[in-house]
């Protein structure tokens, strides 16, 4: 997988720019909904209107000049951003969709992607009934905290499961050194959940995700396999290819030594970390991709088989995520969280069904028809998931 | 492969009201109206996926066009007058001398669902869905709504929802898959039928409060002698004809029809037919199935209204009010041992059929459409259309004067463990009653030569409601 939730770096932008002018969303039927053009020359910036209805509004961005360019909605001040669409190449058209409030604006284009802009002119957004109705939110301010307070939340907890899974495979490795192989097996998949848990933190860093956790399909000729995978298939050899050899001591201890190593290197990477909103709300659209791409077709684990001990992670993740924003959606689009909260639910209790004393039965003991359950369940979540970045940042 | 053939054959003017919708354009084609005109007047606004979404003619949201959409992006805001000169109606085009091809546009809303008798397109994605565990009457009332409105975007060749495949947020996933970005309607037609076990589970589970609802005919069909069926090809609560003169446009709309489902209902098994088998319409030549010969020449022809009414469309007092307009639909996936079929000589082949090969005229004599005698004996007193051939068992002299509607699509999926070709004929037909459906199939079942060569391995039977209203939803009268 892509990581799709990157450790910022200079992504300050997406949420000042998403909580300011906003009203709830208005995409109803019956919501109105605008369509402007706006051609971005090297001289000029030219919106095809100058006055739109409150409501969302589609500014399609047309780059008819030679730089890349960037078009800015500002607010009445001229200097908060209220929506933007940037890194817009020569001859590239983009489209910016905002939810606006009636009120005052200004339209700006920045071919170059430095300096003043051009083409700085005033927009008017006319009251509208459907936004008018709408209209009942608190105040910005009170938005901005909440984001804030779900940035640093999230943080934390990043920081609190990977350091969870420092403590845990250091008693993992050292149990596989020492030759313990019960032991080993029974903090595998537990041990894992930490890592699963952010996995789409933990996977971007580029360098670090296929040392940890490479599964041998994903190997090419003559690389180095170490990580968690290559040390499931000889604590499960049982499906192996004939011939498969048990590891050496030796072999053992480079392997744990190395998983422990470069965990406590993912340790430090994540402390100075901090999440964008849209981060956030992707990440969890990711944890649910993973599931879907990987878990619950029994390719992550295809040794040990416990493949639902790391869906249950994944989604424990996202909901983890999912909870951080929910306050804030509840405001922007209610159904849109009351759909989620359901389906949040029935996809967990469709995994209760599965658990077995501390854990959850082997992915190849579960019935096609089980599978094919689970599988529409993380559907029916993941389809309105992937709506949540939009209603947010919106 | 039921043969059914008809006694009358009659061609002329058909009444557009009542039966084979003409290709409609110039209507639509102001509705599908270019979005770059749009833009460039800056009032341009999108429907959104919703029953609400369809405005009075003249008022309405329009939709993104897919054409327009292709028209802005080729070729930039310079370009804004090709995708309006792009997006004409086909009448206009037609005027010009020189059709776009693709450019057929069915109309939605209408009295009975379009892709029955629809002259039959080329191509086949063919759903049957299951509502989700716990779904409940509220869901299935809003997924008829979101698939109605979504049906009418998609076959008048607009993108699904308000902002389409590349308009929306940057942030959020397309609303619209994009696949068909670019693409005409090409006559896509999508029709939705409702299983038995929406009505009422196998284990008498009523989910919906449908049961009192379910027409006394909508059961399984009963255990034919050969039958070799597998449960995960047949069955479903719900299916989606997709039909469609372009395999991907087709494709498009099951693919984003169920999306709009997740959560709500999911694929059961689908099937893709490649080419059409059958002729619904006197002005198609009569294709050819996949053992070569000509299949369909004696359909029910949406030119004749009388046997369309007789044979297709469910009458007043036939059964429940709201299927009243509909049809019943027999869905078979008929697996041809083809590799078999190649080794047999032509005279077998023709026997089994009833039929020559290369005209498909009766071996009794004549052109295609000449009407099989089937009391001609040649010169050692045999008829010459045999006692099992196809042809005479399936023909409505045969059966109590029962016609079919047949709609079936060739299908290749691959091969199967012996590298055999995993071919076929899925068999569709609509009928008012779906007793005509079991009349014939028995018949042949029992006696028919071709049975040596093939394998009815899928099977499923839906109502499928009348259209909608503009306003209202497939099937909305179940529900009042």
């Amino acid at each position: 997988m892509q990581p799709r939730l990157l450790p910022l770096a200079a992504l300050a932008a997406a949420t000042a720019l998403a909580l300011t002018g906003c009203v709830p969303n208005a995409s109803a039927p019956g919501a109105t909904h605008a369509a402007l053009t706006v051609d971005s020359s090297a001289t000029a910036c030219t919106v095809s209107a100058s006055t739109a209805s409150a409501g969302n509004v589609t500014f399609t961005v047309s780059n008819s000049g030679d730089q890349v360019t960037e078009f800015y909605l500002l607010g009445d001040d001229q200097l908060h951003i209220v929506g933007e669409a940037e890194n817009i190449g020569p001859g590239l058209s983009r489209t910016l969709v905002v939810d606006l409030n009636a009120g005052s604006y200004f339209t700006a284009c920045k071919p170059g992607m430095t300096g003043a802009g051009i083409g700085q002119a005033p927009f008017t957004v006319t009251p509208s009934s459907a936004a008018d109705a709408a209209t009942n939110a608190p105040g910005d301010a009170d938005l901005a905290a909440r984001v804030e307070t779900a940035n640093a939340n999230y943080a934390s907890y990043v920081k609190d499961q990977i350091g969870q899974l420092v403590t845990g495979t250091a008693a993992f490795a050292a149990a596989y050194t020492a030759g313990d192989d019960d032991t080993a097996r029974t903090l595998y998949a537990a041990t894992r959940a930490h890592w699963e848990r952010v996995e789409t933190v933990a996977e971007s860093f580029g360098d670090l995700d296929p040392k940890l956790d490479l599964r041998e399909a994903d190997l090419e000729e003559g690389q180095d396999w170490t990580g968690w995978h290559a040390i499931e298939k000889d604590l499960w050899p049982a499906d192996a290819e004939a011939g498969f050899a048990a590891y050496p001591a030796a072999e053992r201890a480079r392997l744990a030594g190395l998983l422990v190593a470069d965990t406590a290197t993912l340790n430090e990477k994540v402390q100075p970390l901090s999440f964008t909103l849209a981060q956030q709300t992707n990440g969890a659209i990711g944890l649910l991709d993973e599931v879907a791409t990987g878990k619950v077709t029994g390719e992550e684990e295809v040794w040990s088989h416990t493949d639902l001990w790391d869906f249950q992670a994944n989604v424990d993740g996202a909901r983890v995520l999912y909870a951080g924003v929910r306050d804030v959606l509840v405001q922007k689009d209610a159904d849109l969280a009351a759909t989620l909260d359901t389906r949040f639910a029935a996809l967990q209790a469709l995994l209760d069904a599965q658990r077995v004393g501390d854990g959850f039965v082997l992915y190849t003991d579960l019935s096609t028809g089980t599978v094919k359950g689970l599988a529409d369940q993380v559907n029916a979540l993941a389809e309105p998931l992937g709506r949540l970045t939009a209603a947010l940042v919106l | 492969m039921q043969g059914g053939d008809s006694r009358e054959r009659k061609s002329g003017p058909f009444p557009g009201a009542e039966g084979a919708e003409t290709p409609l354009s110039r209507e639509d084609g102001e509705e599908r109206k270019d979005r770059a005109d749009a833009g460039a007047n800056a009032s341009g606004t999108a429907s959104v996926v919703g029953a609400a979404a369809e405005g009075p003619r003249g008022t309405s949201r329009r939709g993104i066009s897919r054409r327009g959409l292709f028209g802005l992006a080729g070729a930039g805001v310079a370009g804004l007058g090709i995708g309006i000169a792009a997006d004409r109606g086909v009448q206009a085009v037609a005027a010009a001398g020189a059709p776009a091809a693709g450019s057929t546009v069915y109309p939605f809303y209408q009295e009975h669902q379009a892709g029955i008798v629809t002259p039959a397109q080329d191509r086949l994605h063919f759903a049957a869905f299951d509502l989700a565990p716990g779904a409940t009457r509220a869901d299935l009332i809003s997924l008829l709504q979101d698939w109605t409105a979504a049906a009418a975007a998609l076959t008048a060749g607009r993108d699904i929802g308000s902002y389409g495949a590349v308009g929306g947020p940057y942030d959020a996933p397309p609303e619209d898959t994009g696949e068909a970005f670019g693409l005409p309607p090409a006559g896509l037609t999508i029709t939705v039928g409702f299983g038995p076990t929406l009505f009422e589970t196998s284990a008498g589970l009523d989910r919906f409060g449908l049961a009192s609802a379910r027409p006394d005919a909508l059961v399984d069909l009963p255990h034919f002698p050969g039958d070799q069926l597998e449960a995960a090809r047949g069955g479903g609560d719900l299916c989606i004809q997709a039909c469609a003169d372009d395999p991907q446009v087709a494709v498009h709309a099951i693919r984003n029809l169920s999306r709009i489902a997740f959560g709500r209902a999911a694929i059961r098994w689908s099937q893709l037919g490649f080419g059409r088998t059958s002729s619904t319409s006197t002005s198609q030549a009569t294709p050819r199935n996949l053992f070569g010969f000509k299949d369909g020449t004696a359909n029910v022809k949406a030119e004749q209204p009388a046997v369309v009414d007789e044979h297709v469309w469910v009458g007043a007092g036939d059964g429940p009010a709201w299927l009243t307009g509909g049809s019943y639909l027999v869905a078979r996936r008929i697996r041809m041992t083809i590799e078999t079929w190649d080794r047999t000589a032509l005279r077998e082949q023709e026997t089994v059929f009833g039929r020559t090969k290369g005209e498909g005229a009766p071996l009794s004599g004549g052109t295609e459409f000449t009407e099989p005698d089937f009391a001609s004996t040649g010169n050692t007193g045999a008829p010459l259309i045999a006692a099992t051939s196809h042809v005479r068992l399936a023909h409505p002299a045969q059966n109590n004067g029962v016609q079919l509607l047949r709609r079936g699509y060739n299908f290749v999926d691959g091969n199967d463990d012996l590298g055999r070709l995993e071919a076929g004929l899925f068999f569709i037909s609509y009928q008012r009653r779906p007793s005509q459906f079991t009349t014939v199939q028995l018949a042949l079942a029992r006696h028919d030569a071709m049975n040596e060569y093939v394998r009815h391995v899928g099977s499923a039977l839906f109502a499928v409601p009348p259209g909608a209203a503009r306003g209202s939803y497939l099937g909305a009268a179940l529900f009042a």
